[in-house]
C-alpha cells in the first residue's frame, strides 16, 4: 500500500464519520448538544494542526546546531592538511580568487 | 561480530571542480582511517572537471599508493547517480560509504559509522544532521527553517524510519546497494531520499549517526534554486509511488 493509499484510506474513513454525523445519520444527545463544534471541527482540526506544525518546525529550527566547534576544527585540519600535504611533495595549484 | 570475514570499506568520491577540497579530504580521510585501522580504499570518480581535480588525484595516487586511490574517471559531467553506480563496478570492498568530497562531510564520523553497523549488523548506515550532536554550520536563518520544515513534511508523508533523507554521507552493504540503486528511478537530489525510501520498503535495517555539516569552504555549490521544486516533486513522487 503506498502512503498515498493510507493517507486516503484514513481520511476517507474519518470524512465518512464525519459526514454521518453532520447528516444526521448517528443521532443522540451528544451530536445534538455539540452539533457545531462537530460540524467545524474539520477546520479545528487543521487550525491546530497548522499551529503544532509551525510550533514545532520553528522550535527546531532556533534549536538547530550551529556546530561552531566542527567549523573551527576543520579549519586547523585544514592548514595541518595543507602543511603535511606539501611535505609529502604534493602542487597545490594557485588560488584563482 | 566475527572478524573471521575481514572487512574492507570502499569510499566513493565524486568529484567536479573540487581542485582545492579533493587533496583535504583524502588526508582526512588517510587520517581517520589509518587510526581507527579498518581496511579501506577510496575511489575518485571526476567528470571532467576543468578545475584540474584529476591531475590532483594522480598526484595524490602518487603519493598515497594506487591500492588506497583508485581513480576512475569519466569524460564529462554525468551526473551523481551514474557516478556511484560507475564507483561500485570498481569497489573491492564489501561495503560502500558514498560522500561529498567538499568537506561538508567529516571523514572523522566514518570509524563511527563502521561501529554502528558491527554493533547491529545494519544495512545501511544514514548521518542525520537533525539528531543528538548533528547539525550545521554556515546556514542562515531562512535555510535552516526550510530545512527543518521540509524534514518535518518529509517525515509526517513518508514516515521513512531516518531522520536525515536528502544527506548523503552513509555506509551500505555493497550487495544492499546495488539493489536499492537497481530499484531507484530518480535522479540526482532526489536520489539520496528514494534510496532510504526503498530501503524501507525492503525492511533493510538502518541505523544513524548524528553528523555536523559544515558548509562547504571552497568552490561553488552545484545545486541551486531548483532544489526546492526537485524536493517538492521528489517528495510528492515517492508519497505517491512507495
Ligand atoms: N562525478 C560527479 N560528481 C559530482 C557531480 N555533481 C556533483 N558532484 C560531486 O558530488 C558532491 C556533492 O555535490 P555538491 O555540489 O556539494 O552538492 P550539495 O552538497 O547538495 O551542495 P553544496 O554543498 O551547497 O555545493 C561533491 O563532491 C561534488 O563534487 C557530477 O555530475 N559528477
Ligand atoms: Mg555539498
Amino acid at each position: 500500500m503506498t502512503k498515498l493509499i493510507e493517507w486516503l484510506t484514513v481520511f476517507g474513513c474519518i470524512f465518512c464519520a464525519w459526514a454521518a454525523l453532520v447528516t444526521n445519520k448517528i443521532e443522540n444527545n451528544f451530536t445534538k448538544q455539540y452539533f457545531s463544534v462537530i460540524l467545524y471541527s474539520p477546520i479545528i482540526f487543521v487550525v491546530l494542526f497548522g499551529v503544532y506544525a509551525a510550533m514545532v518546525v520553528l522550535y527546531r529550527t532556533f534549536t538547530f546546531n550551529n556546530c561552531e566547534e566542527a567549523a573551527v576544527e576543520l579549519q586547523k585540519e585544514i592548514k595541518e592538511a595543507r602543511e603535511d600535504l606539501s611535505k609529502l611533495g604534493f602542487k597545490f595549484k594557485k588560488r584563482s580568487k | 561480530m566475527t572478524d573471521s570475514v575481514k572487512n574492507k570499506y570502499s569510499i566513493l568520491l565524486p568529484t567536479y571542480n573540487e581542485v582545492e577540497n579533493l587533496p583535504i579530504i583524502i588526508w582526512l580521510i588517510v587520517k581517520y582511517m589509518t587510526k581507527s585501522g579498518y581496511d579501506y580504499e577510496i575511489i575518485i570518480i571526476d567528470d571532467g572537471s576543468p578545475d584540474g581535480t584529476l591531475e590532483a588525484a594522480e598526484q595524490l595516487q602518487k603519493i598515497y599508493g594506487e591500492d588506497k586511490i583508485v581513480l576512475r574517471p569519466r569524460e564529462r559531467k554525468l551526473g551523481l547517480g551514474t557516478a556511484y553506480i560507475h564507483g561500485i563496478k570498481h569497489a573491492t570492498g564489501n561495503f560502500i560509504i558514498i560522500m561529498d568530497a567538499d568537506l561538508s562531510h567529516h571523514p572523522k564520523y566514518i570509524p563511527e559509522f563502521i561501529q554502528i553497523q558491527e554493533s547491529k549488523n545494519y544495512d545501511v548506515v544514514s548521518g542525520t544532521r537533525y539528531l543528538g550532536n548533528g547539525g550545521v554550520h554556515g546556514w542562515d536563518f531562512k535555510r535552516k527553517l526550510v530545512s527543518r520544515g521540509a524534514n518535518f513534511l518529509t517525515q509526517l508523508l513518508l514516515r521513512p524510519g531516518a531522520s536525515d533523507l536528502t544527506g548523503s554521507f552513509r555506509l551500505y552493504k555493497k550487495s544492499i546497494l546495488e539493489k536499492l540503486i537497481q530499484s531507484c528511478i530518480s535522479k540526482g537530489y532526489v536520489f539520496q531520499m528514494e534510496m532510504i525510501i526503498r530501503a524501507r520498503q525492503f525492511n533493510y535495517t538502518i541505523g544513524e549517526v548524528p553528523i555536523a555539516f559544515v558548509d562547504r569552504v571552497y568552490g561553488e555549490s552545484k545545486l541551486g534554486g531548483s532544489e526546492i521544486i526537485q524536493f517538492a516533486t521528489g517528495l510528492l513522487y515517492l508519497f505517491a509511488t512507495t
